[in-house]
């Protein structure tokens, strides 16, 4: 067995010191040390994006990074953007859209459209499809999540754009 | 130049309207999202691998890495030695707990297989078979034993090619069966020759396709729990069919069905892969029982493509015959297929290919029909039941040959179809290949579609493009699908898969319902269907339904989800439970309120009086009397607020389904890409209960048929040694190569339930592949090119143009 690292890290706001083997992937960590299931592991090798985490404020692949790599890091998960309410518009028109069926994919979906509505505003439908497409949904062909994504994009370009008309 | 996708799509939705099922209508019909998945939405689903019980252990496998091997020798003393293992066990181990299987069906004539072990005894069959068991205390451990464990194995012949498996001179998988054929039949309604002799125009072509798999995001797994004190075992699975589980469990265990539990709650995907009984899903029961702990099983992504079953792996030669006028005289086909070394258990391996022989030609009214179908073994992955069954192939050969005979004859492919449909009022009939068809609206739907994808304004387009140099194709591709099927599809063959379904509704004491449904949910919605009935058929609002599904302690008996019968089915007994449930309401009412039944009613949480409606009493109140306060009621009166009802389709063996699909495509002849512009279903699947989730259904299966259309397959190198057994390698649909896909709905109720509903779930993967390959034969046909071999890729594409051997 190979000796074990100490890492000090901060998931969703709560720091957290452990001593991890140096194999032991960030989707591992997160699921098994610190019991967050949302995490899910479809492929483990990095195409299928159910993994999808953010690592200080970047989408990464939790199954492609290694728990040492996160030493230090700021993560957020799909638990810890769900408690904050960041992401709520984004659930809420999944769950009106039916943009998931079996909810696999959702977790990784969701951190993944997060970053797309926060860092392209403006992007057109085409857009949001090659931007979800690092993320595999087996059950809806997708065209519901495009849906949602696109209606989310439209409200807070709305919200965003009003106090502007209101001065 | 003008390259936008036409996107006329008609502004009314036209719906049929139909009589409502109950009589104050809030739900049924209507698209209400489904209650309860925020937690999906969230991370806080409780997948398998999300599990952790006391003690649990972890298994994995040692798999065959050939196609076929005679086992030597196992040596495990070094990998017991390692950190963590707690047990390592073969075949030989297994086997004096589990007995071996033989997956054959009554119905299917001649039909035969070889004994299956759940490790493999002697001899390995296919790259990816489970071999050896090695468990301990956690995953990475017994991954880490797996490297130490020394097998040593003597490499065998594999029969790998379908088209020489049965030569003379290939070599017997299983030599007590005599040959590798596992099942054929011939199918003759006469007629044919003469048809092919008279026609005025013939057209054939070979189809293939290829084989390839579900992938489910989710892998399969499972945490199988032996109790020893108890002597029970209960199983955690990611299935779709706990009952029949529960049963196979019982007898390969030898263990009454009563001490079996299977708990199937959140399963992430299944479409067909998760409904069969698997070698190590035994075998980590067997774990379990050696070591008296809970034991998970979870396949990692390798040994998902090498031990999930795979499908559709066909070879048809086909031809039609035809008049001028565009009257189809005749089908005729010779189907070969592959399907592994073993029919899987229970449901066999014959099914697809029986199937294709009953489905091809489906739509049509001609008479002459004839089938040949041969189902060989080969050492490769098994094959099974995945997502539309034979729906495909069928579909596919069927409208592949239209479109040829109609390019023969010069004719329109709508036109074609219109001609020949079964027409609308010719119901019920009976299809060349025998099959009963209840209720269709094939002539509905084609007209249907015409407008909704603005058909003539878009071949303008495409007209105009091709002036341009731009190679635009529009395929279409009408389809039945079976659906709500009786017990003629496995229960009359002697497999225990029940056809019949159940559901116990229950007021509770705050006038909240809670039904108990013997079907489960994956994804597909049947749990929020079931809520949308039982609030309608009782009379509360959906948020005071709670469903209860995927336990076999806690729900009534049934077959679970396959064969699009989740909403026929299991709607049908939900909305049976809960008009009783509602009956009985009404009765304690009446005893309570000291007068007749007559004028009572139950509606929006409330007893009321039918005549001006006013409320009487409250559910809330009513439950509170009944569950209380049973001494304020009549000596010989006993409220029962919980009842069970279930439900089989018996009137037909299955309740077909109709629609048809057409897809847009743009072929770059110089690249063989094929670029997916736009698809439009029209679907036929009776009443709609929810049509967002009718819809959702219809996206998601369309998808799953593109990918089979364009880029699945499990490629194989002449040793039977998979290629591409990663998602780097084998490619599904991701959303930026994906058409938008419109969806609109004909509804033609099935008599034969009073909720009419028929399935949903298949239709989508039955017609994208068709439609999408005469989509691209379509673009080609200006350079008298066609394509016919599923996946079809850029390859394919310019080896038809001649550009590439």
């Amino acid at each position: 067995m190979a000796d074990l690292y100490p890492i000090r890290l901060t998931v969703n706001g709560e720091s957290h010191q452990c001593h991890v083997s140096p194999r032991t992937t960030l989707a591992e960590f997160l699921r098994e040390v610190l019991g967050l299931k949302g995490t899910h592991l479809g492929c483990e090798h990095g195409v299928c994006g159910a993994c999808t985490v953010e690592l200080n404020g970047r989408t990464v692949r939790g199954c492609l990074t290694l728990a040492v790599q996160a030493d230090g890091a700021q993560v957020q998960t799909i638990e810890g953007l769900s408690r904050r309410g960041v992401i709520q518009d984004l659930q809420d028109a999944f769950v009106q859209h039916n943009a998931l069926q079996c909810g696999f994919c959702t977790s990784g979906m969701l951190v993944t459209a997060k970053e797309l509505v926060e860092q392209r505003p403006d992007a057109s439908r085409a857009e949001v499809r090659e931007w979800i497409s690092g993320n595999y949904c087996r059950c809806t062909g997708y065209h519901a999540i495009v849906d949602a994504i696109v209606e989310v994009l439209a409200q807070r370009k709305a919200r965003a754009v009003l106090p502007m008309e209101e001065i | 130049m003008k390259r936008d996708i036409v996107d006329l799509e008609p502004a009314k939705e036209q719906t049929t309207p139909l009589a409502p099922v109950t009589e104050d209508p809030r739900y049924i019909g209507k698209s209400v999202p489904r209650g309860g998945i925020e937690r999906l939405t969230q991370g806080l689903g409780q997948y398998i691998d999300d599990l952790e019980l006391p003690r649990m252990a972890h298994a994995v496998y040692w798999r065959s890495p050939v196609a076929h091997a005679r086992i030597v020798k196992v040596d495990a003393g070094r990998a017991r030695g390692m950190p963590g293992v707690l047990l390592v066990a073969d075949g030989h181990d297994v086997a004096k707990l589990c007995k071996p299987w033989v997956a054959v069906l009554g119905h299917l004539a001649g039909m035969k297989s070889a004994p299956q072990y759940a490790l493999a005894m002697d001899r390995a069959c296919w790259q990816g078979e489970p071999v050896v068991a090695v468990v301990a205390e956690t995953r990475a451990q017994a991954e880490d034993a797996l490297a130490h464990l020394e097998v040593e194995l003597e490499e065998l012949p594999a029969v790998i090619d379908i088209e020489t498996a049965l030569d003379a001179a290939t070599p017997l998988i299983h030599p007590a069966l005599g040959d590798n054929l596992c099942f054929t039949r011939s199918l003759d309604v006469g007629g044919v020759d003469e048809a092919f002799a008279r026609a005025d125009v013939v057209a054939e072509t070979t189809f293939e396709f290829g084989r390839h798999t579900g992938v489910t995001l989710e892998p399969r797994c499972q945490i199988a729990h032996w109790s020893p004190a108890e002597r029970r075992l209960t199983v955690h699975h990611s299935q779709q069919a706990p009952h029949m589980m529960q049963d196979l469990y019982a007898r390969q265990f030898s263990l009454p069905a009563s001490a079996v539990r299977v708990i199937c709650k959140d399963v992430g995907g299944s479409f067909g892969i998760k409904v069969h009984a698997y070698p190590d899903d035994f075998a980590t029961v067997a774990m379990s029982m050696m070591l008296g702990r809970p034991v998970k099983f979870v396949a990692d992504r390798l040994e998902s493509f090498t031990s999930d079953i795979h499908a559709r792996h066909h070879r048809v030669k086909a031809r039609i015959a035809a008049m001028t006028s565009g009257e189809i005289l005749g089908f005729e086909i010779d189907d070969l297929t592959g399907i592994g070394p073993y029919s899987v258990f229970p449901r066999t391996s014959a099914i697809e290919g029986n199937q294709v022989v009953n489905l091809v030609g489906g739509p049509y009214k001609h008479k002459a029909y004839r089938a040949r179908l041969n189902v060989v073994f080969q050492n490769k992955t098994p094959t099974c039941q995945y997502r539309a069954v034979g729906h495909p192939i069928a579909c596919a050969v069927t409208e592949g040959l239209v479109d040829l005979a109609a390019q023969k004859l010069g004719m329109d492919a709508l036109e074609i179809r219109r001609r020949n449909v079964i027409p609308d009022d010719a119901y019920p009939a009976t299809g060349a290949s025998g099959i009963k068809l209840e209720v269709l609206s094939h002539e509905a739907c084609l007209e249907r579609l015409r407008e909704f994808m603005n058909y003539e304004a878009l071949r303008a387009e495409q007209a105009a493009l091709r002036q341009q140099g731009v190679y635009r194709g529009i395929g279409i591709a009408a389809l039945i699908e079976l659906t709500n099927p009786s017990a003629a599809f496995y229960g009359v063959g002697g497999a225990r898969i029940a056809s019949q379904d159940g559901a116990t509704a229950r007021l509770d004491p705050e006038g909240h319902v809670t039904v108990l449904v013997s079907v489960g949910e994956q994804g597909q919605g049947a749990e929020g269907v079931y809520a949308q009935v039982a609030a309608d058929a009782v009379g509360v609002d959906i948020g005071q339904v709670r469903i209860v599904t995927g336990d076999t302690d806690v729900t009534p008996y049934g077959g679970g989800t396959w064969a699009s019968r989740g909403a026929g089915i299991g709607g049908e007994a939900v909305l049976l439970a809960c008009q009783a449930l509602r009956e009985n309401i009404v009765a304690v009412a009446a005893v309570i309120l000291k007068r007749g039944r007559e004028g009572l009613a139950v509606r929006r949480g409330n007893v009321v009086d039918t005549t001006g409606g006013e409320v009487v009493l409250p559910l809330h109140e009513l439950g509170r009397i009944a569950y209380f306060r049973s001494d304020t009621l009549p000596a010989d009166f006993t409220p029962e607020l919980a009842v069970t009802r279930h439900y089989a389709q018996r009137d037909y063996p299955f309740i077909f389904t109709n629609g048809v699909q057409a897809s847009y495509v743009e072929v770059d002849p110089d690249t063989g890409f094929v670029r997916l512009l736009k698809h439009w279903a029209v679907e036929d699947c009776g009443r709609v209960l929810n049509p967002m989730l009718v819809d959702e259904q219809m996206r998601g299966a369309i998808v799953q048929g593109i990918g089979g259309a364009m880029y699945e397959e499990c490629l194989y190198d002449e040793r039977g040694l998979m290629l591409n057994g990663s998602l780097v390698d084998y490619l599904v649909p991701m959303a930026h190569e994906m058409p938008d896909i419109a969806v609109t709905h004909v509804q033609t109720p099935t008599a034969s339930s009073r909720l009419g509903a028929k399935g949903a779930g298949e239709a989508g993967t039955a017609g994208a592949p068709a439609a999408v390959m005469n989509a691209i034969n379509d673009a080609l046909a200006p350079f008298d090119a066609h394509v016919h071999s599923q996946p079809i890729t850029p390859q394919k594409v310019l080896r038809a143009l001649g550009k590439v051997d």
